[in-house]
This record gives structure tokens, C-alpha cells and sequence, in this order.
């Protein structure tokens, strides 16, 4: 089992495959996130390939503070992502909930649902930041090794 | 399988490239669309009831993150409700440099949109073209509030940055960039026969409907009604000039991608014009904390259309209700009605069309989601559509953008 999981962790961090979900952001950490894959930042360069399916998932980037319409939705993405995996919480929102900690609608940030690894603050983040971000993660050897809050 | 021979597909509401939550349930009879319920407010975080209670200074900071792509166009509403209620009168150099920013914001808007129909349909080189170019209309709205995104010009009585000659000559040469640029996209909707077969005749919404469903912005006038706030109740630096109000008869997704164009052309026109008129003098009045009792209905036009700010104050420094009608939020009344009798390959970039925004939207909807059913993602519904009219000839890829641009 080991063994998988060393030849899963070198192979993800050749070509790792982000996914995005907006658990109730105001768009402009989101539009950030698709900037990374556009000409100026292009994080395609360093294989990083932005898809669809949680199943193919190796990073899950998370946006926004979580909604308690998206709550089940973040979980079940969660569940579906294969080991080893990974969280990044883009944006104030996600780290803490932000400027929309305590509204009635709302849980606070990501990992008031799921764990997260990585931390990026920032009112929106910028593509830079989630580039770093995401190199960080892929660098992380063991669950509990990332940020503390 | 429903009865009929009906196939009920659910999407969403998690997919990558519309990068916000919304869920569909479209009912095919064949390959038509019989009919779609659209489920929307995953995004609802509530920020009504949290302006209410905080101060108008701190909701101004909310207001600024209902949307991330059209903040400045919530605040000038806001802080114009609160400007109009106080009494204040906000100086003319400030005016001016919210309707730079307004405009900047326009050409960000309407770039990102053109690249998302782009990648819609599977036409990916637009996609990057465009958004290579939006990133130097960031670069000047960083240049100009210091961030990317969430640029916080404005405030209670003015703009709290003033701008000079060094930032001005710096928009006038990335506008001559952008508007080579864009005069070449306006080129090849216009010229290229691929894009036009693909766009022309699907989404749908003629001038009857469009007023019916209350739709607004390039949407209403695309249908061929001529309806901007800035003409048709002008306000701030608007009052001083004329703005030309674009309109196309086509009231299809072709029609929204030329009416999207040709604006952008015309905010590079009003920023011009507005470096050349700028005022001399102050850029900020006093507003008082304290916000007198009354109500006010504040209209403008935000990238997507008609963006609505209803403010009650009660004499406090607190709003007693604040509520956002966002542009987003009346164009998707019309939606359904738009994609029945469409093909099921047509319904990504008719969806795309009319910009969806959800973060805007979501004000105060209730959507049953039981999360149990097996779900499309969005991502192979757009790849059927892309297949669909590859098989019919019509394949973005035979597409040749020209170099050097």
C-alpha cells in the first residue's frame, strides 16, 4: 500500500490535475483560477491541467466561503477525489470565511467541511500566488505537513 | 428514461468552465430541448442581511464582493443611493474617473465573456487570445486601485485615488493595443463563416420576448431595443457626453457576440474622452456618518445590463435594507423559454450567452437539491456539443487567427 501510494505521489507531481469549485465565492477568485491556465501565466507549462471530474483530481482548489447549498456538494467532490489528495483554500474566503463570516447562509471557510492543506488569503488572490499555491501542495509529503491555521 | 421517450439530463451544479455553481435539468424529447428547470443559489451567501448590519462604510466592502467581475459597478450604485440620500453632490474629477474605471471594467467584462462563448463552442484559440488581452486592461485597473480584482475606487462622496498623467498615458497606449485587437475580433465574427454558422439562430429571445422576460443589457439589445441607463437616464460623468447605444436586430448569441464587440469599442471611445474632458479639482466630498432617513432606487449600467440598488436608511450610520438586483439576475427569465426547441448541443454556449453570473444572482432563491441523482458534468455536455457540429462540418479548429495579433 506504501509502495502505491510513493508511485501515485511521484507520478501526480510530474502532471498534477487541479480541480476547481466555487463553493460560494464572488467570482473573482474563480476568474483568477482560469487565469492561471491563460497565455501570461500558463500553468500548463508545468503540466498542471485543469479538468472537469473529481475521479481524475490530484488538487482540489477551492474558492469562497462555503454556502450551505454547496456544503454536501464540497464533501461528496471530496470523497470522489483518489488518494493521496489535496486542498488549497483560494482567497480570504476560503481561509476564514472573510467578509462573509457569520451570515446566516453561510459555514466559514473550506475547512469547516473538508481538511485543507494549503492556505492562500488574499481579496482576490493572484494567479502568482495560486501557482506557488499548488507547487506547494504537490511538495507535501504527508497529510497533516501543510499549513496550520 | 421518463414517459414519452423523454430523457431527463441533470447538470451541474459543479463544472469547470462557467466556474460557478448553478444546476440544470433539460427534458429532451429526441435531440430537442422540451424543456429545462434551472436551479440557481448555491451562491447564496446571504450579503443583504450582513449589510444591514454593519455600517455603510463596512457594506461598501460587501457590496465591492457581490460580484468579482463587475465590483465597480456595485459600489458607483451603492455609493450613489448614499450620496443621493445624504445630499451630496460628488465632484466632477471623481465622476469622471469612476466612469474610466466603469468603462475598464466593461472591456474586462466583455473580453472574459468572448473568451468563455469561445471555449463554449470549442473554438479554445479565442479563449486564450482574448483573455491574453484582458490581462492588460488588469494590469491598468491595478495600475489605477492597486489590485486586479475588487479595485475599491470608489467611496462615500468620490474616488479614493486620484489619477495623473503617467497612469493616463499608460490606458491611451494599451487602448490603441486593445483596439487593434478588438477591431480585428470585430473582423472575424463579420467575416468568418464558421462562427457565424455556428452562433446565428440559436438562443433565440426576439424584441417581444426580450421585454416580456425583462431582460437587459446586451441581451435587450441585441433583440434590437435600444436601452442603456447611460443614455436613458444618464448619471454621473454620463451626463456630459453622449454615449452610442449599440444595437443588433439578429437577437440571437451572434447578435450578443457583435452588440459585445462594438461596446467595447465604444467605452475605448468614452475613456478617451473622458482622459481628454477630465476635470481639474477635488476628488472626494464629505459625507456625513450618519445617513439621513429616506429611500432611494438607484439605476445604472453595469457590463451585463441594468444593475438596481434599493437603499432604506432610518437616520442611522446602519442601512435599514439594502437590496441588489443584479443584471444577471433578470436575464435568466428568458432562459428557459430560450433553449426550448433548441438542440441539446446548443444549449452550453446559449446558456454562456447571456453571461451568467452567479454570485450576483443569488440573492434570495430556494433550490431543492437532494444531491442523490446521477449527474452530467458540464464539461462532457459541452464536448457533445463541440462533436455534434464537427460531425455537421463545422469544426473551430479550421479557424486561422493570424499571427502576429
Amino acid at each position: 500500500m506504501d509502495l502505491i501510494r510513493k508511485a501515485s505521489q511521484w507520478a501526480s507531481g510530474k502532471s498534477p490535475w487541479i480541480l476547481h469549485f466555487n463553493a460560494g465565492a464572488c467570482n473573482g477568485c474563480d476568474i483568477e483560477v482560469v487565469d492561471c491556465v491563460t497565455p501570461r501565466y500558463d500553468l500548463e507549462r508545468f503540466g498542471v491541467v485543469k479538468q472537469g471530474s473529481p475521479r481524475h483530481a490530484d488538487v482540489l482548489i477551492c474558492t469562497g466561503a462555503v454556502t450551505l447549498q454547496t456544503r454536501d456538494r464540497l464533501k461528496q467532490i471530496y470523497e470522489q477525489m483518489p488518494e493521496p489528495k489535496r486542498v488549497i483554500a483560494v482567497g480570504t474566503c476560503a481561509c476564514t470565511g472573510g467578509v462573509f463570516d457569520g451570515c446566516y447562509c453561510v459555514t466559514g471557510g473550506i475547512d469547516t467541511v473538508i481538511p485543507v492543506d494549503v492556505y492562500v488569503p488574499g481579496c482576490a488572490v493572484r494567479p502568482d500566488e495560486i501557482i506557488s499555491a499548488v507547487e506547494r501542495a504537490l511538495s507535501l509529503k504527508t497529510d497533516g505537513e501543510g499549513d496550520k491555521k | 428514461m421518463a414517459d414519452d421517450n423523454k430523457v431527463i439530463i441533470p447538470i451541474g451544479p459543479q463544472h469547470p468552465s462557467l466556474d460557478e455553481p448553478a444546476s440544470f435539468t433539460v427534458t429532451l424529447s429526441g435531440e430537442r430541448v422540451d424543456n429545462v428547470v434551472i436551479g440557481i443559489g448555491y451562491n447564496h451567501r446571504g450579503l443583504e442581511k450582513a449589510c444591514e448590519s454593519r455600517t455603510y462604510v463596512q457594506d461598501l466592502y460587501i457590496v465591492e464582493r457581490v460580484c468579482g467581475i463587475c465590483s465597480h459597478s456595485h459600489t458607483s450604485a451603492f455609493c450613489m443611493g448614499v450620496e443621493q440620500l445624504a445630499g451630496v453632490t460628488v465632484p466632477d474629477r471623481a465622476e469622471y474617473i469612476r466612469a474610466i474605471v466603469a468603462e475598464l471594467e466593461r472591456l474586462h467584462s466583455h473580453l472574459l465573456w468572448l473568451g468563455v462563448a469561445g471555449h463554449e463552442i470549442g473554438f479554445d484559440t479565442l479563449f486564450m487570445y482574448t483573455w491574453r488581452d484582458r490581462e492588460k486592461v488588469l494590469d491598468l485597473l491595478a495600475a489605477i486601485g492597486g489590485n486586479r480584482i475588487n479595485y475599491s475606487v470608489n467611496t462615500f462622496g468620490g474616488v479614493r485615488r486620484d489619477l495623473d498623467e503617467s497612469i493616463f498615458a499608460k490606458i491611451t497606449a494599451t487602448l490603441n493595443e486593445l483596439e487593434k485587437q478588438i477591431n480585428y475580433y470585430l473582423e472575424l465574427a463579420q467575416t468568418e463563416l464558421t462562427l457565424k454558422a455556428r452562433l446565428s439562430g440559436i438562443g433565440c429571445l426576439s424584441k417581444e420576448d426580450a421585454l416580456k422576460f425583462g431582460a437587459t443589457g446586451p441581451v435587450l439589445r441585441a433583440a434590437g431595443v435600444a436601452q442603456d441607463i447611460r443614455t436613458a437616464e444618464p448619471y454621473g460623468a454620463y451626463k456630459n457626453f453622449e454615449v452610442n447605444v449599440i444595437t443588433h436586430t439578429a437577437a440571437d448569441v451572434f447578435g450578443r457576440t457583435a452588440v459585445r464587440i462594438l461596446e467595447m469599442l465604444e467605452s475605448i471611445r468614452i475613456i478617451r474622452h473622458c482622459i481628454k474632458e477630465m476635470p481639474e479639482g477635488a476628488i472626494l466630498a464629505k459625507v456625513p456618518r450618519r445617513i439621513p432617513e429616506g429611500e432611494v432606487i438607484v439605476r445604472m449600467e453595469a457590463p451585463r445590463g441594468e444593475n438596481i440598488h434599493y437603499i432604506r436608511s432610518n437616520g442611522t450610520d446602519k442601512p435599514d435594507r439594502i437590496r441588489v438586483r443584479a443584471p444577471s439576475e433578470a436575464n435568466w427569465h428568458g432562459m428557459q423559454h430560450m433553449l426550448k426547441g433548441e438542440y441539446l448541443a446548443d444549449v452550453p454556449i446559449s446558456i454562456a450567452a447571456i453571461d451568467p453570473c452567479y454570485s450576483c444572482t443569488d440573492r434570495a432563491i430556494t433550490v431543492n437539491s437532494d444531491g442523490t441523482r446521477k449527474v452530467t458534468d458540464w464539461q462532457s455536455i459541452r464536448k457533445y456539443g463541440i462533436d455534434w457540429y464537427k460531425k455537421r462540418g463545422l469544426d473551430m479548429a479550421d479557424i486561422r487567427l493570424e499571427r502576429g495579433v
